[in-house]
């Protein structure tokens, strides 16, 4: 397990598999940790609402409720909801933030408690200065209760599977009329310049129409250097038509190579 | 290589999907436990998934593809792995009369630092304020300490109204919010390597022996004891507790041997500084109570005597309980 980069952890699993985790920076902490406050504060006014009505029987005891009440909530808050949300407080989830185990396990309830109780030390002298400090200055993003816990905080973005469709339109694609350049294109494209191809083509959406042209025509020009296609093959086709045509080439092999036609999955 | 992507997504999607579903519902349920036909086939969809991983890593692929299967993977492999058994049903009962007293024993060595860090605080208060009493205005941060011991006792022995009527609740409230904050704070210190520990008990003790010094100096011991005894006899371990916590966590820091990594030293003592911390946050709670409703009231409301024989006979069951609970349950296991 290494830390390689500052924002990231890397785990390899005894399976021989490495994974990596994003670690949560400074920034995206502070505001799940003022999220948090939020809700503190939220349930703390909640719960004073039925404390007050205690004040009917005693007034001492109504504010007594209060008193232990903010302090209960604020202290307990955190190993609650981390230990019930695998990992989670109401701040953390809006922000797609998790505490993990630092070596990758499960959370165990004492790594919950430590962490939330050192908060007490993290925020010394004020404003979460020492925790913050400590944030910077580790090598994977760790406040003082993070190290003593031995827990890290990572970004973990809601997991989305990937849509195809935009290089699955099932239209005509030239380009398999000839498979033996096909088979060079294949062999001449690198994974890193087959990733471009298809990110280009799945967040075309995204991308400013001016932007995306020029976009389309950079990469279109790359791989019409590698690969000459013939005159028939290219007549007509978009920079754009003809990276999906390269994408279709590169990502579906198998499919209809020969009768140069995509079939749609669905 | 490049993969048939549509080809590999669509096979393998079904595997994912399943998977997924599985760490949801642990998500869900933390007291979830898989029979053993599930958890093989839970096995089986993390492999099946990790498998996919690894051939994602080489080649090219759509980048949201590899963060899915990361994060799949990387929740998939903290259930596989994980060894730490998760604890039984908790029952309050037995982890307070039982594993409360027996961590406390554990640690007898971080306890010992912590109650000298504490009497040396003590002496050196104690030495100050009757080497000169002058100090004391610059050793004891509140303001009702700062006069003469005989006035405050003549004062408080004179009042005839209960002071405390209709705010004691709160009095103890606020004190078990407060003894409690200053106890996490000496657990939480230990991550300085136990300097901050140190400092926070040395300065408590200097503070109680400057109190006791100047107290038992102008005459006032009866009052002293009877003020102090009843509440301290477990507010003051309970500090000496949080402290041995911190003293713990200390240790595990700073322990150079090379055969054991600090992670796991960390791990070792993790579930020991939380039960310790429980224990004391809920002595203070009794402290808190005790504080409030008895300590506040003097001679003749309730004669010292018996104040002092409440807190003697407290601070020795306290000690009773500490040496002796859960020692038979241990020579059994």
């Amino acid at each position: 397990m290494t830390a390689e980069k500052a924002s990231r952890l890397s785990i390899h699993t005894p399976e021989g598999v490495t994974f990596s985790l994003r670690l949560a920076g400074p920034v995206v902490r502070f505001l799940a940790f003022f999220a948090d406050v939020f809700c503190i504060l939220t349930i703390v006014k909640i719960v004073n609402i039925f404390g007050g009505l205690l004040g009917i029987i005693s007034q001492d005891i109504s504010v007594a409720f209060s008193v232990l009440s903010y302090f209960v909530v604020s202290l307990c808050y955190g190993f609650v909801l981390e230990w019930a949300m695998n990992g989670q407080t109401l701040g953390k989830r809006l922000f797609h933030l998790r505490v993990m185990d630092a070596q990758g396990l499960t959370l165990s309830f004492y790594q919950v408690v430590i962490r939330n109780l050192l908060r007490f030390v993290d925020a010394l002298p004020g404003l979460y200065l020492l925790g913050g400090i400590s944030l910077l200055f580790t090598k994977k993003s760790q406040r003082l209760g993070d190290l003593a816990a031995n827990t890290i905080v990572v970004w973990s973005p809601p997991a989305t599977q990937p849509d195809l469709t935009q290089i699955l339109s099932g239209k005509f694609n030239s380009f398999k009329d000839h498979p033996h350049l096909c088979a060079r294109l294949r062999q001449k494209t690198g994974a890193a310049e087959a990733d471009v191809a298809l990110s280009a083509l799945l967040r075309r959406e995204t991308i400013d129409p001016a932007a995306r042209i020029d976009l389309f025509k950079s990469i279109a020009g790359y791989f019409k250097e590698t690969v000459s296609f013939p005159e028939e093959a290219i007549f007509g086709l978009s920079d754009e038509q003809y990276v999906r045509n390269v994408a279709d080439v590169l990502f579906q092999p198998q499919k209809n190579i020969l009768q140069g036609r995509v079939s749609n999955p669905s | 290589m490049i993969i048939d992507l549509t080809r590999f997504i669509t096979e393998e999607k079904p595997y994912w999907t399943e998977l997924e579903q599985a760490l949801d519902r642990m998500d869900r349920d933390a007291a979830y436990r898989m029979d053993p036909k599930t958890l093989k086939r839970f096995h089986y969809l993390y492999q099946r998934a990790s498998t996919a991983l690894s051939r994602l890593v080489n080649v090219s692929a759509e980048k949201n593809l590899k963060v899915y299967l990361e994060t799949l993977v990387g929740r998939a492999f903290a259930e596989i792995h994980e060894t730490r058994r998760r604890s039984a049903r908790f029952n309050l009962t037995s982890w307070f009369l039982i594993r409360f007293p027996q961590t406390v024993r554990k640690h007898a060595a971080a306890l010992a630092i912590s109650i000298v860090i504490t009497l040396v605080g003590c002496a050196f208060g104690g030495f100050a304020v009757s080497f000169d009493p002058l100090t004391k205005e610059s050793l004891l941060p509140f303001s009702h300490l700062m006069g003469d011991p005989s006035e405050r006792v003549a004062y408080e022995e004179s009042v005839k109204q209960d002071r405390m009527s209709g705010h004691k609740t709160t009095f103890s409230s606020q004190l078990i919010a407060n003894n409690t904050r200053v106890s996490i704070f000496a657990m939480g210190l230990g991550i300085t390597w136990g300097i901050g520990t140190f400092i926070l008990l040395f300065s408590n003790g200097v503070i109680l022996g400057a109190v006791v010094a100047d107290y038992i100096l102008s005459g006032q011991t009866a009052f002293l004891v009877g003020w102090l005894l009843p509440h301290g006899s477990v507010e003051i371990p309970c500090i000496i507790l949080a402290g041995q916590a911190g003293f713990v966590l200390a240790g595990a820091l700073t322990d150079k041997r090379k055969s054991v990594s600090l992670k796991t030293r960390l791990r070792n003592i993790g579930g020991d500084i939380v039960v310790l911390m429980g224990g004391v946050a809920l002595l203070l709670v009794w402290a808190g109570f005790v504080e409030a409703f008895l300590s506040q009231y003097h001679e003749p409301v309730i004669p010292y005597s018996v104040k002092i024989s409440f807190g003697c006979i407290q601070l020795v069951l306290l000690c009773l309980f500490l040496l002796l609970g859960g020692k038979r349950k241990r020579d059994s296991a």
